[in-house]
């Protein structure tokens, strides 16, 4: 564990919040990904007054490297309870990493209908990008090495944290 | 040839002998025991060191396949697996293709065994022409053609009218009859014992009663018609307290038991074992133990190998619809090693269920070493552990429950009339 | 003895019983069986999971509606399905089963269902194939048809939520039903407390006490109390024979009418197999009625049976 040079989860909310603040209208529907994103986009639901009910994805039926890690031990439904298609989606997540996940969440996205805007939200961009992807909104930028996995925490307060462990994922692959 | 076995363990459990003696062997026979007559010269000397010196296996239920089944296996493989495990004298049934109906093809059967020259084939007739359970075959003419007894093997013989005529006429010439005690009825559709496993693995059940009620109707018609009966291959406790009772009151009946059924129950059929898939099935621990039990205090006289040779493509199949039997030969020594062991009986009570007693229901001079008596001798290592595989089975038969375990017991040296007809 | 359904890491490799798999094991289907429950109601109705993957419905007996529903739950994750239907004639032309099975696996397959009249085939097969292949029966014999009774308890944990204080009666002809033996397996295990089987003793298996259930042959004390009655199918050519006079007798008996349904608890469920004997097993009144929860059981048996596709393939 190494939590000395990580910054405080808290203020790199403030950060993301003041950003959405100017581009998010009450019709954006926001939808987190399981399971740092979701909590994610629950307070930034609430505290920026959206208007259609909150969605979570659980993206694992459509990770590309199931046939490697195979199926999650607890998979949980994935709740769109929006229409999806035309609808502008701000798409969050905790950490963006190689750009797997998202991939993934907007695949599963578009089997609910077509949006006109997808926009992503993380709280941390750690770079090593595999895909041609990007987040338009991001509460910083940061280093970490590859052989450390960076996680969301939140505590019973609700408040956030961050925190880095040793890579030992077997069933859980990158972000 | 003269042969001298020198330096072994002799046992011979007809004369109750259990001592280092050694065995002079001439013109077939045994001549001596213990020093050598005098101008003994031998030809061979085998040194048994080590070894027990035993009377040759008896052996009283061997399928040799043959007439009919051949790609099951022949008489000579099957011949040359009797040999390697020990055994010099064997009973098959007359379940052939065709049945052992017609004289005639009892003495080809002969013929052909006694060309090969390896081991004693004794046939048993069949008890009704073509198995059917209906007429009578020509028991006096199949009697003098070679057959020992008589017999419907598997097949059914539901009629009871056609089965008290059978044992009035068998016991008018003193034929033996002997019977697989088993109600067709009951036992109709079923592939392993009615019982907890067979309702885990949802098997059609054969009740332990399909064994008890035809004991019973047998045990009764013998009281009626005083023939000679040998039961073969019984699986359920109940049906061993039947016999003895039925022993008890002075009934001549003999019975014997599988050396599968004396080691197996049915939770080695695991998960759809096929090569656990016998008749009759293995039954309840509590039934396999008094089969031990009853083997051991001789109401269950002998034990036999129930050799039954099947092919891996009629193996190789769903439980139910893979054909029923194991091979037995080589491993009918090794099992009544095993068994007399766990049951910490004697090496001359262990040996008596597979040579003097078989020899006895046979009605066959064999099993037993005394002098003046042939020379079919079994000299064997009964220490040595050996791992049961396709490889070193002889026969063409290769499906067994044990395969891949280690049994005790190795043959080292079988003989038959003097002749050393396997060497291992 | 190494349960032929786990692999080398304890993992499910083939799904050829309920017997034997651990408690988790279930529940992981079940919950994974959860999260397929909405795709239904989405624009694309399928997930990308066994994209690329052949799924052969091997089925040496008839059954179109189990086939079905395996199809759809294949095609749900995308793989794709191929259906073949294997009478005993190519059998007995002397190709072997596993001669069969060899011959498909050569075709690249990933999964084989398997539906056969003989108990036990399915384990012929998976001792048989090559290791990336995975084998689910789809009902061997009397012996287990897992699906479904993962399907009965994904159903009874639907509407019951707490397994542990149930009472469960399974009725009718459970000595030739897979369907019974697979879900008494997930009942024990996954900790009701009162199982109870009711028939006449022809329908009842030797011993099937050893399950951990109970044996009733009366209806009426059978039924009182229960949580859930499961009605069994009995088969057309078991009616008149030595196992039971006819059908009409075993209705009067066994059947499930209005008032037999009134000795259980009051908002008792009522499940079937299918396909329904009416007027034979159940009453077309409780078939219909507001107790019978049978068309969820068919919804809800394309959930289960994604999720143990997709647990097999990721294995």
């Amino acid at each position: 564990m190494n939590t000395t040079t990580l910054p405080d989860a808290e203020v790199l909310y403030a950060e993301l919040v003041r950003q959405l603040r100017a581009h998010v209208t009450r019709e954006t529907a926001i939808v987190g990904i399981m399971t740092g994103g979701a909590w994610l986009a629950e307070r930034l639901h609430r505290e920026l007054g959206i208007q259609p009910a909150l969605g979570v994805l659980d993206i694992a039926f459509y990770r590309d490297d199931f046939d490697q890690t195979g199926l999650s031990r607890n998979v949980k439904p994935s709740q769109i309870p929006f229409d999806v298609q035309a609808r502008h989606v701000l798409l969050v997540d905790d950490v963006l990493y190689t750009g797997r996940t998202v991939r993934a969440a907007m695949n599963e996205l578009f089997d609910y209908g077509r949006p006109s805007r997808i926009e992503l939200a993380v709280l941390v961009d750690r770079g090593g990008r595999e895909l041609p992807i990007a987040a338009k909104y991001c509460g910083a930028l940061l280093e970490v090495d590859p052989a450390q996995v960076l996680v969301l925490d939140r505590k019973e307060t609700g408040t956030f944290g961050l925190s880095l462990s040793n890579s030992h994922r077997e069933r859980r692959t990158s972000s | 040839m003269k042969l001298h076995i020198k330096n072994g363990r002799f046992i011979d459990p007809r004369s109750g002998t259990d001592t280092k003696q050694d065995v002079f062997i001439a013109a077939g026979h045994i001549v001596a025991l213990g020093s050598a007559p005098a101008d003994f010269k031998a030809g061979r000397v085998i040194d048994a060191s080590g070894l027990i010196v035993a009377p040759g296996l008896v052996d009283l239920s061997v399928r040799l396949r043959e007439p009919g089944f051949e790609y099951k296996a022949t008489l000579e493989t099957e011949m040359h697996a009797a040999t390697a495990g020990g055994i010099t004298s064997l009973a098959c049934p007359p379940d052939t293709d065709p049945p052992l109906d017609e004289p005639g093809l009892v003495e080809m059967l002969k013929h052909r065994a006694r060309s090969l020259n390896l081991v004693h084939v004794y046939p048993l007739g069949a008890l009704t022409v073509q198995l059917a359970g209906k007429r009578l075959t020509e028991m006096v003419l199949l009697q003098e053609a070679g057959c020992m007894a008589f017999s419907q093997a598997d097949a059914p013989l539901a009629d009871t009218q056609v089965l008290w005529r059978a044992l009035q006429y068998a016991s008018t010439f003193e034929f033996p009859v002997w019977l697989r005690p088993q109600d067709g009825f009951l036992a109709q559709g079923g592939v392993a014992h009615d019982g907890e496993v067979a309702t885990r693995l949802g098997l059609a059940g054969i009740p332990a009663s399909a064994e008890t009620i035809a004991i019973a109707t047998i045990v009764q018609l013998v009281r009626d018609t005083g023939a000679r009966v040998h039961l073969q291959r019984l699986s359920t406790a109940r049906g061993v307290e039947l016999v003895r009772a039925a022993k008890a009151e002075g009934l001549p009946i003999s019975c014997d038991v599988s050396a599968h059924h004396a080691h197996l129950s049915e939770m080695d059929l695991g998960y759809f074992d096929a090569r656990c898939h016998v008749i009759p099935p293995f039954r309840s621990g509590r039934d396999r133990d008094a089969l031990r039990q009853g083997l051991a205090d001789g109401a269950i006289d002998a034990l036999c190998s129930d050799h039954a040779p099947v092919d891996d493509d009629a193996k190789q199949l769903p439980f139910a619809e893979a054909e029923p039997g194991a091979t037995g030969l080589e491993l009918l020594l090794p099992l009544a090693l095993k068994w007399g062991a766990e049951l910490k009986l004697p090496l001359l009570k262990t040996l008596a269920v597979v040579t003097d007693r078989p020899a006895r229901i046979l009605g066959i001079p064999a099993g037993s070493l005394a002098v003046g008596e042939a020379a079919d001798v079994c000299i064997f290592d009964a220490d040595a552990m050996q791992r049961v595989t396709a490889e070193t089975l002889k026969s063409q038969g290769k499906n067994t429950p044990f395969l891949g375990t280690e049994l005790p017991g190795r043959v080292r040296y079988t003989l038959v009339g003097g002749q050393v007809v396997f060497e291992g | 003895m190494k349960n032929p359904q786990l692999n080398e890491h304890g993992e499910l490799q083939h799904l050829l019983s309920v017997e034997g798999l651990p408690r988790d094991t279930l529940l992981h289907i079940l919950d994974t069986a959860d999260s397929f429950i909405g795709i239904t109601d989405r624009e694309v109705k399928k997930v990308p999971l066994l994209r690329g993957k052949s799924v052969f419905n091997l089925f040496f007996e008839n059954s179109t509606r189990t086939r079905t529903t395996f199809e759809i739950a294949a095609k749900r994750l995308s793989a794709d399905v191929i259906n073949l239907n294997i009478n005993t004639s190519s059998t007995t032309k002397g190709e072997t089963l596993l001669d069969t099975v060899d011959n498909l696996s050569a075709m690249h397959a990933d999964m084989f269902i398997v539906r056969h009249a003989s108990s036990g085939a399915p384990y012929l097969i998976a001792q048989h194939v090559a290791s990336h292949l995975h084998v689910i029966n789809a009902g061997d014999g009397r012996h287990a048809h897992p699906t479904q009774g993962l399907l009965d308890i994904y159903t009874i944990r639907h509407y019951k939520r707490d397994l542990s204080a149930l009472s469960v009666a399974v009725v009718g002809d459970v000595l030739h039903s897979r369907v019974a033996r697979s879900l008494i397996h997930a009942l024990t295990t996954l900790g009701v407390p009162d199982v109870r089987v009711i028939g006449p003793k022809t329908l009842l298996p030797a011993g099937v006490e050893k399950l951990g259930v109970k044996v009733f042959h009366d209806m009426n004390h059978g039924l009182a109390g229960c949580d859930v009655v499961v009605m069994l199918r009995l088969q057309n050519e078991r009616m008149n024979g030595s196992l039971l006079p006819s059908a009409q007798e075993f209705f009067k008996s066994y059947g499930l009418t209005p008032e037999k349904l009134a000795l259980a608890k009051p908002d008792a469920i009522v499940m079937h197999p299918g396909p329904m004997n009416r007027g034979v097993e159940i009453d077309s009144a409780v078939a219909d009625g507001p107790h019978s929860v049978i068309l969820p059981q068919v919804t809800f048996g394309i959930a289960v049976r994604m999720a143990v596709m997709s647990i097999l393939a990721g294995n």
